[in-house]
């Protein structure tokens, strides 16, 4: 396999050699190794890394071997230098990610068939990668507090891989900062503004970016959620009466029709 | 802020001041002793004095650390011309007694212990860090000035180039004492050399591990000698601003430091114009919430920023981007006090002190199962067992010695058969344990060494930041396999969860806390492994499994 000499906007073509997992390939300057293996291919698994975002280096799933490097870097924050010699499989590498996903499994609450994200989740998918299909560690069964203040969006901090995506996206995109880590360790936990229920944080635009980045389901839309889920067979009647002049104003019209008896 | 001060006109006035005295009484007022009353002890000094009207003739000074923590309070009665006599556990009817017999009587009272003036704890050590803890007032400019206090920054401004202090400091060979031993030579050229105006260096005084306290006592003992070890990085470096940052845990040492600082500006020490030169460096201490984290370079920085105590990727290092994006160098509090008798002394007199490859003095503050602890400073490459047996004279209690950790939670056991190892950077390590920053604690026959695993082990899952996923989640299931195995619960894939785990949290953890954290696990299996075993519900399989 070798790479597709890919030009960049502007017509730079990459330059740098570099050995991907023993095939020669090249790469652009201050390309960083997760960029090039992306561009050409290679799967390097991800949790906390967002293109746009600033570099976090938490989850350590992109950790690869490096030759002639004692630490394993990570390629999500390691430009490449002439000759470099990369691995992003091996044996060792495995066993450290599929030990770090299980780490995730055991300290949040990750229960899929619950889960307003499964089937488009990303620490589902690294599981899925990675081989793990059962957690040896012990379960920690944490019971942080959800936060359904807030009208549009939902937050169960049991789903959280404290990835801080959200965190970085309204602070560096948005420029609102209403998420921060609270505490350290194992009671680290999403906040939002100053510790406050998130409905009340008047710093919050709605734009839902943090919603849209995150890898999980511990940012969510309101109403997703399997059990708030509901066919509205009454919508029909309803469209039909308002066509034939019958319609009853139905609270204001604005309302979320989620509160509403529906007929069965 | 005043006049120039003259360091000489200091000198003479205080000396000339103490010879017009016939006893000093030296109190111990560190934080070991504090707590052991000698505040009340200090107080009763000085009333019997000033009841018989000899203050004027007898001075009684409070000082810093002398070290044998284990007997305090201390009180050192220096007659004019005579030995001096050190006094342990003064409690105020000892006070009471020393001022009634020996401060304003005939001689030595027997009413208190006198400590032996050849006591192995204070005859193995060679004091330079701690050269002048016990001697001096750490609270007056002036005491610290009479002992040779801001010479070498005075030598370093007048009548040295920044160039030839950083070949003085690289050819001493002096290397971090906060634990990696880094050469501080080469760190210190990485800033000098580094593009930009605004550099800055930093002492990191955020000493954490459970059972340290060689920076404390520094700074609570000779807190000019840390302004002037700073000053003179600054100096050399070209940075004009430094940061002093340690824990609020640290109350002492902060009212002092922050004294200190007032009154090298007042001197005209600090500040601008430094000497009657265009020499600049202004000073201030930053106080840390109290994670063990924020001793991480890059976590400390985030905390002086005012931002949470997490580290960050590095590169950039710190001397690239650091403080505020500005180039930044750290140094160990202890590295820095080190500084001044380098300066004054020359490189070649540091290297005749230690190895070769680790030339100096390192402190260590001794705990656990010992006769006599405390705080030490002793040549580098010292036998452990020489600080064990002699200084520390063996474990106490009819108990038989087990193994030594140091380096904290970060380092590892180093057991009976290695006690002949020689202390220094690259024996520790090869060990599989670390220097650290000086912890050094004993553990007995008693002590199980898989508890003794779980417990640093539970410190680290506490003190991990949460940022990266092996340390935050690691730690903790690694504490709850150790707990288990502690508890009788464990079975031979414990055991294997145990150590695999271990493997990925050191290999995959974002900073030394994590990478260092199952240090105490790996070692105490390494040298105990059977205890471990001997825990075990169930016997291994009949063939093992392999696995990285």
């Amino acid at each position: 396999m070798t790479a597709a000499p890919t030009p960049r906007p502007g017509g730079a073509r990459p330059s740098v050699p570099v050995t991907l997992d023993g095939t020669d390939v090249l790469a652009h300057e201050g390309e960083t190794i997760l960029a090039l293996a992306r561009r050409v291919g290679v799967p390097i698994p991800t949790l906390c890394q967002l293109d746009g975002l600033s570099v976090y280096g938490g989850c350590r799933l992109c950790s690869v071997e490096v030759a002639g490097e004692h630490r394993l870097p990570l390629a999500c924050a390691t430009e490449v230098v002439p000759e470099m010699e990369v691995r992003t499989t091996s044996p060792t590498l495995a066993n450290h990610r599929r030990r770090i996903v299980a780490l995730l499994f055991a300290e949040g609450s990750h229960v899929c068939a619950a889960c307003v994200a499964s089937g488009a989740c990303e620490l589902q998918d690294r599981a899925s990668e990675n081989g793990v299909d059962h957690i040896s560690y012990e379960m920690t069964f944490p019971r942080t507090p959800v936060d359904a203040s807030h009208p549009k969006f939902i937050l169960d901090r049991d789903r959280c891989v404290l990835c801080t995506r959200c965190v970085r996206v309204c602070d560096e995109i948005e420029g609102a900062h209403v998420w921060d880590i609270a505490q350290r360790g194992n009671q680290a936990h999403l906040i939002a503004g100053m510790d406050q229920p998130w409905g009340e944080v008047s710093s919050c635009t709605w734009c839902g970016k943090c919603v849209a980045v995150c890898p999980t389901g511990a940012l969510a839309w309101q109403g997703t959620a399997p059990g708030e889920l509901h066919a509205d067979p009454g919508l029909i009647a309803f469209l039909t009466d308002a066509r034939d002049g019958t319609w009853d104003d139905r609270a204001g019209g604005n309302e979320r029709r989620d509160d509403e008896e529906v007929a069965p | 802020m005043g006049a120039q001060i003259d360091l000489d006109a200091v000198r003479d006035g205080e000396l000339g001041a103490r010879s017009r005295r016939t006893h000093r009484a030296l109190v111990c007022s560190s934080t070991g002793c504090l707590s052991a009353g000698a505040a009340g002890v200090r107080a009763a000094l000085k009333a019997d004095v000033e009841a018989a009207e000899q203050s004027e003739t007898i001075q009684i000074v409070p000082t810093g650390c002398r070290g044998i923590c284990s007997r305090g309070p201390l009180v050192q009665v220096e007659p004019r011309g005579e030995d001096p006599t050190l006094y342990q556990h003064v409690d105020t009817d000892g006070a009471h007694a020393i001022a009634r017999d020996h401060l304003l009587g005939e001689g030595v009272t027997a009413d208190v212990e006198v400590v032996a003036p050849n006591l192995p704890f204070l005859e193995g050590q060679v004091k330079v860090v701690l050269a002048n803890a016990g001697r001096i007032d750490p609270e007056r400019l002036e005491d610290s000035v009479a002992a040779g206090g801001y010479r070498a920054l005075h030598t370093a401004i007048t009548s040295m180039t920044p160039e030839q202090v950083l070949d003085q400091i690289d050819r001493s060979g002096l290397r971090g004492r906060g634990g990696a031993g880094y050469p501080t030579g080469r760190k210190w050229k990485l800033l000098a050399e580094a593009p930009g105006t605004d550099k800055v260096v930093v002492a990191n005084g955020d000493e954490g591990d459970p059972g340290a306290f060689m920076d404390r006592t520094i700074m609570e003992s000779d807190p000019h000698r840390v302004l002037e070890g700073l000053a003179i990085a600054g100096y050399a470096t070209g940075a004009e601003r430094g940061f002093l940052f340690l824990r609020a845990e640290y109350p002492l040492a902060i009212e002092r430091l922050e004294r200190a600082i007032r009154a090298a500006k007042r001197g005209r020490l600090l500040g601008k114009g430094i000497f009657g030169t265009d020499v600049t460096f202004n000073l201030e201490v930053r106080v840390g919430a109290g994670a063990f984290v924020c001793g991480e370079e890059t976590a400390l920085l985030a905390s002086i920023e005012g931002r949470r105590g997490t580290p960050t990727l590095r590169p950039p290092y710190p001397t690239e981007r650091g403080l505020w994006g500005q180039p930044t160098m750290i140094n160990n509090v202890e590295t820095l006090a080190n500084i001044p008798p380098i300066i004054n002394r020359g490189p070649e007199w540091f290297r005749s002190l230690g190895t070769e490859e680790s030339p100096g003095t390192k402190v260590f503050a001794l705990a656990g199962s010992l006769t006599t602890t405390g705080l030490i400073e002793v040549p580098m490459g010292i036998s452990l067992r020489t600080i064990v047996e002699d200084m520390g004279e063996g474990v106490p209690g009819g108990r038989s010695f087990k193994a030594a950790q140091t380096g904290g939670p970060s380092g590892g056991c180093i057991p009976e058969r290695f006690l002949d190892t020689p202390v220094d950077y690259e024996h520790l390590r090869a060990l599989g344990s670390m220097m650290g920053s000086g912890g050094l604690v004993v553990i007995d026959d008693s002590v199980s060494m898989p508890e003794f695993a779980r417990f640093y082990m539970e410190f680290c899952r506490d003190e991990s930041c949460g940022k990266c996923v092996p340390c935050r989640v690691g730690t903790v299931e690694l504490h709850a396999l150790l707990d288990r195995i502690c508890q009788g619960t464990g079975r031979q894939r414990d055991l294997r969860h145990l150590e695999s785990l271990c493997r990925t949290v050191q290999a995959t953890s974002l900073c030394g806390l994590g990478q260092s954290a199952p240090n105490p696990v790996v070692s105490t299996l390494e040298h105990f492994r059977s205890e471990y075993e001997a825990l075990l519900t169930d016997v291994p399989a009949a063939t093992t499994r392999g696995g990285s």
